[in-house]
C-alpha cells in the first residue's frame, strides 16, 4: 500500500488541453459540473481553435478548457494554471507558458512521440517533459492512450474508438486526485450513449480505470482537498453567458406577456444564443428567424416590433456595423428592440474566436444623425441573464432600441448561478394600446415622453410611421427646421430620462473614501475584482466600480467618481470608456489597455494599479 | 377560432389618408394608388388588419396615402421589415410597395429570399426604369444604352428581367400589369391578393419627369395592340391589331403565327398559369423584341394553405418557465 498525503488547497486552476478531437471540452465540462455539485465556487473559459478541423496534432488544432475553482469567491478562470493536462506536444507548446512555477503537468506520452513532436514544430528527438533552469514543474508522464486501450481489451471496439475514450481516463484520474465521486459522470455517460451500449460501457470502464490508476500507481503521493465555498443560500446551476442571454430573453417575453422574436444571422460568437432558442420554439412563445443577412435580421425585428413582439437580434461586431441603418430607423420610429452584440476582436473580421471590448463607441455613436440608444453591458456569464432581461425592460418601457454588450469571454465562459424563480422576476409593463382612440396620434407621449404602441389589428389607431422626420404628435412628415431641432432634443431627453429608472452606481469593492477607483465595464469585472480584492488585503486604498449602464449613466456616477483622487479605467480595447468619462465629466481618468484577445491578466493589472498606490 | 366580425361596408374613400399626395401631377404612382384604394373595400379584410410597408423612392411614399397601418422604412428593406411582421403576425394582410431601384438593386437580396420563403404578402414593384427621387440616374431595369444623368453616354449595364428573376427565386405568383390599364391593374392586384403565398406584381409605371415614354410602345394606340400580349388562364395567346396573331409552341420555341392563315386557334399555346416551364418561356419574351410583352398572371401555383396561428398564443404555466431556468443540473445551497 502506498501512503497518500492529503493536501489542502484554497483554489486550483486546471487547464485541459489537447487536439480538437481529444474531447477536452467534454472533460472540462464534466469536471466543472462535479466541482459545482461539490460546492466550490468556480469560473471556466474554453479556448477553441478557429478552424473547425485543423490538421491533427498541430498547434492550430489545440482545444483548451480552463477551470478555476476554490473554497472562496472565484471571479475569473485565472491567469496561470496550477495543473496542465497536455494530451499532445502541440497542447504542451501552446500552454506551457501559462503554467505557474511549481505547477504540475500531466502528459499523455503517446502524444509526444516523434510524429507528434514534428507536427507541433519541435525537433523529433526533443525531450520536452523535463525542467529547464527556470522552472520547477512536476511532470507526470503517463501513457494514457495505451492504458485506455488496455483497459478495453475485452471490448469488441476497433482501436480508433478505444483511443477516443482516453479523455475519460484523464477525467477519472482527476476525480481521484481531487477526491470526487464518479456518479455524476457515469450518469452523464449513460444518458449520452444510451443508444450505443458498447460505447457507453467503454467510457464508463475507462473512467474507472483512470480513477483506479490514480489509486494504485506509485506516481501520485498527494491528493488535494478544498473546502466548500461559502455561497448565499438558494438554488444554483451552471450557466454560460450566451445561454443566460437566451434565457433572459425568453423570461423577459414571458414577464411582458409578449412573444419573443429572435432574428439573427449566424456569427461567432453569438450563434449559441440562436442554437439555444431554436430548441425552445415548440414549447415557448419564441419564434426564431435565421435571416438572409444581418440587415434583414434587424429589419425583420423592426417589422415584428411594429406587430407587437419583443423583437431581438443577436450579433457580433461586423454584423453590428451592418445593422446600424436599421437601428436608426428604430430610433426614428421609436419602436422597442434589443440588439445583443457579443463582441469579438476587430476591426473587420479580426479574430472571431478571441474576446475584445472594442464596440462600445460603435454602440454609442455608430449611427448617422443624432440617434441615441441606451447601452448596457453584462459583467459575468450569469449576469447576462438579468442584463438581457433589463435590456428588454428598457426597450419595452421606453419604446426604444437597446444595445446589450456582451463578449466572447462572457459568452463561452461559465459559472455557478443562483437562479431566480419566475415569480421573483418583475413584470415588464408595455405601452400597448388595445382600444380605439379618437384622432389617434402615433407620437402622442406620456409624461416620460414615451409614445403609444398601437399595433396592427387594433381598430381605430391606424397610423403610418417611418424614417422621415416627423411632426411630434401627429407623426406627419415634416421638414420644418424648428420641429427637427425639437425632435432631436426630445429623442435625446427621452433616453436620458431612463436614468431615473436605473439603480444608482454602487462601489462593488472597497470604500468611497479610497484614493483610487478602478472603473470597468463588461467582462473585465472578474479580473478587476480579483486584483482589487488582493490589493485591499494588502491594505491599499483602492475601490472597484463596474458600470453596467453605459448610456445613460447612473445619475450619481459623476459625483461618485469625482470623490476619488485617481481613476483607472482598464479595458480590452484602445481606450473607449475612458474617452467618454474624460469627455463627459472632465475627469483625468487613466487608461489601461490590453488588446490581446484575452481577458485581462490579474497579475499585470495589479502591477499597474500599484503604480498609483 | 377567431370571432366572426361584421365588417361595415367600406368604400375606397375610407382608405384615403388625410395626407396631401405629393407625387408629380400625372405620375403613374397616383393611378396605382387609386386602383389599390378601389380594390381594398372588396377583399374582405378589415382596415385595421391591413399594413402597407415601403422602402425608399417615389413609390415608397405610398403608405402615407393609405388610411391603414403603414411603415415607410429604409432603402431596399421593406421586404425584410415585412418578413418580420408577417412571420409574427400571419393574421395581417401585408402589402409591400417598392420600386425598381429599391427592390432590385439595394434590396435585391431580401426580395429573392422573401420569394423563396413564399410569405403570404403582396409585392407591388413599381417599375419606371429609372431612379426618380434621386432625380434621374439609371436603375437596374434601365435599358442598355439608355441616356440618364448618370449615364450621359448610354447605360452600359443590361437590365434585369424581373419576371425571370422572381421565377428563379421561386415566386409562387408572378403578375405584370401597367399603370395606364386601370381595369387590368385592378384584376391582377385582386388575383395577387387572393393568392396564398408571395405575390410578385411588376407594374410598369411611367415617370414622365425622368423617363417619359418608357412604356409608350405598350400604351400608344398605334403600337399597343401588336406589342402587348394579355394572357389569361386557359385561353390561347392572341394579340395584334385585330387579334389576328397568335403564339404557338414549336417544342420549346415560341412561334408567332397568323391565325387561320398559318394556324388554327386550336394549335395555339393555351396559357396555363400553373406551368412553370411555360412561364419561363413567357418571361423570356422580354429578351427578344420580336415577341409581344406578356401582361397578366404569368405564373400562379399556390404551395400552401393560409396559416393563421400567431406566435405568442401559447398559454404557459410559470412552472414550465421555472423548469427552463433551473436547467437539467442544479443544486441547492442551504
Amino acid at each position: 500500500m502506498k501512503t497518500v498525503k492529503v493536501v489542502n488547497k484554497e483554489d486550483v486552476i486546471i487547464k485541459f488541453a489537447g487536439d480538437s478531437g481529444d474531447g477536452m471540452q467534454l472533460v472540462g465540462n464534466q469536471f466543472t459540473t462535479n466541482t459545482a455539485l461539490r460546492g466550490h465556487d468556480l469560473a471556466t473559459f474554453p479556448d477553441f481553435p478557429a478552424e473547425i478541423r485543423a490538421p491533427l496534432g498541430t498547434v492550430a488544432g489545440v482545444s483548451g478548457f480552463q477551470l478555476h475553482f476554490g473554497s472562496s469567491e472565484i471571479d475569473t478562470p485565472g491567469d496561470l494554471c496550477d495543473v496542465l493536462i497536455a494530451m499532445n506536444a502541440a497542447a504542451f507548446k501552446s500552454n506551457i507558458m501559462n503554467v505557474k512555477a511549481n505547477g504540475t503537468i500531466i502528459a499523455d506520452l503517446s502524444g509526444f512521440d516523434k510524429k507528434n513532436l514534428k507536427l507541433a514544430g519541435y525537433n523529433e528527438d526533443e525531450v520536452l517533459l523535463v525542467n529547464s533552469e527556470s522552472t520547477n514543474f512536476t511532470f507526470f508522464q503517463i501513457d494514457i492512450t495505451k492504458l485506455t486501450v488496455e483497459s478495453l481489451k475485452d471490448l469488441a471496439l476497433d482501436i480508433k474508438d478505444k483511443d477516443r475514450a482516453k479523455n475519460m481516463f484523464v477525467l477519472g484520474l482527476l476525480f481521484w486526485l481531487y477526491d470526487r465521486e464518479l456518479q455524476s459522470t457515469i450518469h452523464f455517460i449513460e444518458e449520452r450513449f444510451n443508444k450505443n451500449e458498447i460505447v457507453m460501457k467503454a467510457n464508463s470502464l475507462v473512467l474507472k480505470a483512470g480513477y483506479h490508476f490514480g489509486e494504485t500507481t506509485e506516481l501520485f503521493t498527494n491528493r488535494y482537498e478544498l473546502k466548500k465555498a461559502i455561497q448565499s443560500p438558494g438554488k444554483y446551476r451552471g450557466i454560460s453567458g450566451n445561454e443566460a442571454i437566451a434565457l433572459g430573453l425568453i423570461l423577459a417575453g414571458a414577464r411582458a406577456k409578449l412573444p419573443l422574436f429572435y432574428a439573427t444571422y449566424p456569427i461567432t460568437p453569438a450563434s449559441d444564443i440562436l442554437h439555444f432558442l431554436a430548441k425552445k420554439t415548440q414549447e415557448y412563445n419564441v419564434l426564431i428567424f435565421q435571416a438572409e443577412d444581418e440587415i434583414a435580421a434587424v429589419c425583420s425585428a423592426i417589422g415584428a416590433s411594429f406587430g407587437g413582439s419583443l423583437a431581438v437580434c443577436g450579433t457580433s461586431g461586423p454584423g453590428m456595423a451592418l445593422k446600424m441603418e436599421g437601428l436608426g430607423l428604430a430610433v426614428s420610429m421609436e419602436l422597442p428592440l434589443v440588439i445583443c452584440n457579443v463582441q469579438r476582436a476587430g476591426p473587420s473580421t479580426g479574430m472571431p474566436t478571441k474576446t475584445e471590448q472594442s464596440d462600445l463607441l460603435q454602440a454609442l455613436f455608430g449611427r448617422n444623425g443624432e440617434a441615441p440608444i441606451p447601452v448596457i453591458a453584462a459583467h459575468s456569464p450569469s449576469d447576462c441573464f438579468l442584463s438581457a432581461f433589463e435590456a428588454a425592460r428598457i426597450a419595452l418601457e421606453f419604446m426604444t432600441p437597446v444595445i446589450l454588450l456582451s463578449d466572447l469571454y462572457l459568452a463561452n465562459g461559465s459559472e455557478p448561478w443562483r437562479y431566480p424563480s419566475f415569480d421573483e422576476l418583475p413584470e415588464i409593463k408595455t405601452n400597448l394600446i388595445t382600444h380605439a382612440i379618437d384622432n389617434f396620434e402615433p407620437y402622442h407621449r406620456n409624461s416620460e415622453l414615451v409614445r403609444n404602441w398601437a399595433i396592427p389589428g387594433n381598430k381605430g389607431t391606424e397610423h403610418r410611421i417611418g424614417g422621415l422626420e416627423k411632426q411630434d404628435g401627429s407623426g406627419n412628415v415634416s421638414y420644418d427646421g424648428n420641429n427637427h431641432h425639437a425632435m432631436v432634443k426630445l429623442r435625446a431627453e427621452r433616453i436620458e430620462g431612463i436614468a431615473e429608472t436605473i439603480p444608482l452606481q454602487e462601489i462593488s469593492l472597497g470604500a468611497e473614501s479610497a484614493d483610487i477607483a478602478v472603473v470597468g465595464w463588461g467582462s473585465t469585472n472578474g479580473s478587476i475584482r480579483t486584483a482589487v480584492k488582493e490589493l485591499l488585503l494588502e491594505k491599499k486604498s483602492v475601490a472597484h466600480i463596474q458600470i453596467k449602464y453605459l448610456y445613460p449613466f447612473p445619475k450619481n456616477l459623476e459625483s461618485l467618481l469625482k470623490g476619488f483622487k485617481t481613476i483607472i479605467i482598464p479595458e480590452i480595447n484602445n481606450g473607449q470608456l475612458v474617452k467618454i468619462i474624460r469627455e463627459k465629466y472632465l475627469i483625468d481618468a487613466i487608461p489601461y489597455n490590453r488588446i490581446q484577445g484575452q481577458p485581462l491578466n490579474v497579475a499585470e493589472l495589479k502591477k499597474e494599479i500599484l503604480k498609483y498606490c | 377560432m377567431e370571432e366572426s366580425i361584421i365588417i361595415p361596408p367600406l368604400s375606397s374613400k375610407d382608405f384615403e389618408s388625410d395626407q396631401e399626395i405629393r407625387w408629380c401631377p400625372g405620375c403613374g404612382d397616383a393611378a396605382i394608388l387609386k386602383q389599390v384604394q378601389n380594390l381594398l373595400p372588396s377583399i374582405g379584410v378589415p382596415k385595421e388588419k391591413i399594413v402597407f410597408i415601403s422602402g425608399i423612392g417615389c413609390s415608397s411614399r405610398f403608405p402615407y396615402y393609405m388610411n391603414t397601418y403603414g411603415m415607410h422604412t429604409i432603402h431596399g428593406r421593406a421586404t425584410a421589415v415585412a418578413t418580420g411582421l408577417k412571420l409574427t403576425r400571419p393574421d395581417l394582410n401585408v402589402w409591400i410597395v417598392t420600386g425598381d431601384g429599391d427592390a432590385l438593386s439595394i434590396g435585391g437580396n431580401h426580395l429573392i429570399h422573401l420569394l423563396r420563403r413564399d410569405l403570404n404578402v403582396n409585392i407591388l414593384l413599381f417599375n419606371n426604369q429609372v431612379y426618380g427621387l434621386t432625380k434621374g440616374q439609371f436603375s437596374p431595369t434601365s435599358e442598355q444604352h439608355q441616356i440618364t444623368k448618370s449615364s450621359p453616354f448610354g447605360n452600359t449595364d443590361r437590365p434585369f428581367n424581373p419576371i425571370a428573376l422572381s421565377l428563379g427565386a421561386g415566386a409562387s405568383f408572378i403578375g405584370r400589369t401597367i399603370d395606364r390599364e386601370a381595369k387590368h391593374l385592378q384584376e391582377v392586384l385582386r388575383s395577387g391578393q387572393e393568392h396564398v403565398g408571395a405575390s410578385f406584381i411588376e407594374i410598369y409605371q411611367n415617370c414622365h419627369i425622368f423617363n417619359d415614354g418608357a412604356f409608350e410602345i405598350f400604351t400608344n394606340r398605334t403600337t399597343r395592340k401588336s406589342s402587348v400580349l394579355f394572357v389569361e388562364h386557359d385561353k390561347p395567346l392572341i394579340f395584334g391589331e385585330n387579334n389576328q396573331l397568335g403564339i404557338k409552341l414549336d417544342g420549346h420555341q415560341p412561334v408567332i403565327v397568323h391565325i387561320n392563315e398559318q394556324s388554327s386557334l386550336n394549335d395555339l399555346w393555351i396559357h396555363d398559369e400553373k406551368d412553370k416551364i411555360k412561364a419561363n418561356i413567357l418571361a423570356n419574351f422580354f429578351e427578344n423584341e420580336d415577341y409581344p410583352r406578356p401582361f397578366g398572371v404569368l405564373y400562379k401555383n399556390s404551395l400552401q394553405q393560409e396559416k393563421s396561428s400567431i406566435v405568442g398564443q401559447k398559454s404557459i404555466d410559470s412552472s414550465v418557465y421555472n423548469q427552463l431556468i433551473a436547467g437539467k443540473e442544479n443544486w441547492s445551497v442551504l
